[in-house]
């Protein structure tokens, strides 16, 4: 098949970027989007020029490496997927697709359609860790904990740290981000007793960032590849507000 | 000026509450207008005066243009930071994860800002600070304004526009307020959503009915002719 290709390059955060088109010819259905990426860019290399930047890692669609804005939808046009996981048989043959860098404040372009997405890592370093010394995995029946709240806690832990949450929010909110991991470990009596604490110091890192409020439109969890639930963001501020009435 | 994002939206929430709680007692007095001109006119205005003249009630309606402010101009602050922090696209599908109404808050809250600006106007600013006519038994008449009011077919219109805008911004409003405060467990959350579709639903519609009612009741012998039914 045959694909038109608008693509956002940039040299580095400071530069300004713009849009380029390519057209690739003779491609799979089967491939996935980051393949087809792979042989833009040894035509690209073939012909001596710069290829285009991308994220990518495991191309399993676990690790949340890859993401991209793919004809204005994070991950592109199916729901529940990471970029990885898309394939050429999603698109028409002939078709124009327009290729983004995620875009939020928190999140500033490195190259072409890489981001840097450490703000996520503050986040986690400021609190989303258990402060005692856990040792090896404990005998699973020590701590009794029962099936439903070890699945939702499960859930919540699924978050790969995308950021297609933030790209797709219209405020560029990570409350998504921040909600999963704050209430994966409010779920556990591992984290409970840190839970306070906790919710104050990873909100506090979410504002420094500089990511926007969540203003509860849910388009977060549509987007999410892992389906997190926007339940975690009321939990959040359910942790967020007994931490205010009671002290951290 | 309330700087963690957490506190504006706490903020947001329990001014925009307690400003659903106020809306519940303002329709239940607004239902008399339904009465008989007879019986309505001497109630309404009675009811009227006895609230404004209550302490209690003056302690609440403090509260409540408090209220209606900090709940404006925090929605203001919050969108201009948004607006920054939120990313830009040149090809922009994200709409289709979201309703309508939930990314419009800010315009469906400036019909509602305006509209409150006009109904202070009308009925606040009229019977408080002007010599308005006196009813029959001596109390100002706030009875036959709304029901003068309510005669003007245009004036109809703006008030349904703004409740059908007052709607919507309840519709995604109450639910996200009680997010806000932290509903989470998936049982409570179910309840409370169906709970806030039906109190938007309600009151808006009840306030939207209340006008068209007067403005029927006013112009029946006008309108029956018109369709030739007399």
């Amino acid at each position: 098949m045959k694909l038109k290709l608008n693509i956002w390059r940039q040299e580095s955060t400071t530069a300004k970027g713009a849009f380029k088109t390519y057209t690739l010819e003779n491609l799979e259905k089967d491939m996935s989007f980051l393949e087809m990426l792979d042989v833009l860019n040894e035509q690209l290399v073939t012909k001596g020029e710069r290829p285009v930047v991308f994220d990518h890692d495991c191309r399993e669609g676990i690790c949340g490496t890859c993401g991209v804005m793919i004809n204005g939808r994070a991950h592109g046009p199916i729901g529940g997927i990471t970029t990885c996981q898309l394939h050429l048989r999603s698109f028409n043959d002939g078709d124009e697709i327009t290729v983004e860098p995620f875009r939020a404040k928190a999140f500033p372009v490195i190259k072409d359609l890489k981001i840097d997405r450490s703000a996520f890592d503050r986040i986690i370093a400021s609190g989303g860790y258990i402060s005692a010394s856990t040792g090896s995995a404990p005998e699973a029946n020590s701590i009794l904990i029962t099936h439903d709240v070890a699945e939702s806690a499960f859930d919540s832990a699924a978050c790969i740290g995308c950021g297609a949450c933030v790209a797709t929010c219209k405020n560029g909110s990570a409350a998504l981000f921040t909600a999963a991991k704050i209430s994966h470990l409010a779920k556990l009596p591992q984290g409970r007793a840190e839970a306070r604490i906790r919710v104050v110091k990873m909100v506090e890192q979410m504002d420094k960032e500089g990511f926007g409020h969540c203003t509860n439109t849910e388009a977060c969890q549509v987007e999410c590849p892992m389906g997190v639930s926007v339940l975690n963001i009321a939990q959040m501020n359910w942790e967020y507000n007994k931490a205010l009435l009671l002290g951290a | 000026m309330i700087k963690l994002t957490l506190l504006r939206k706490l903020l947001m929430a329990l001014t925009g509450l307690f400003l659903c709680l106020f809306l519940v007692i303002h329709l239940l007095g607004n239902l008399q207008l339904f009465l008989p001109k007879e019986i309505a006119q001497e109630q309404f205005n009675a009811y009227s005066q006895a609230l404004s003249g209550n302490l209690f009630i003056k302690v609440v309606a403090i509260g409540l243009y408090v209220s209606i402010l900090a709940h404006a101009i925090y929605a203001v602050v919050i969108t201009i930071y948004n607006r920054k922090s939120g990313g830009k696209y040149a090809v922009d599908e994200r709409k289709v994860a979201s309703p309508w109404y939930s990314r419009s808050m800010g315009l469906l809250g400036t019909v509602i800002f305006v509209f409150i600006v006009i109904h202070f106007q009308n009925f606040w600013y009229y019977y408080k600070f002007t010599d308005m006519p006196l009813d029959p038994w001596g109390r100002k008449d706030l009875y036959s304004a709304v029901v003068n009011l309510f005669g003007n077919v245009w004036y109809v219109v703006i008030y349904v526009v703004s409740m059908v805008a007052m709607g919507y911004h309840l519709l995604h409003g109450v639910a996200s307020a009680l997010r806000t405060l932290g509903v989470y467990h998936q049982k409570y959350v179910r309840v409370v959503n169906v709970a806030g579709v039906v109190y938007s639903v309600v009151i808006s519609a009840g306030f939207a009915i209340i006008p068209i009612y007067v403005y029927l009741v006013q112009h029946q012998e006008r309108l029956l002719t018109l369709l030739q039914l007399k």
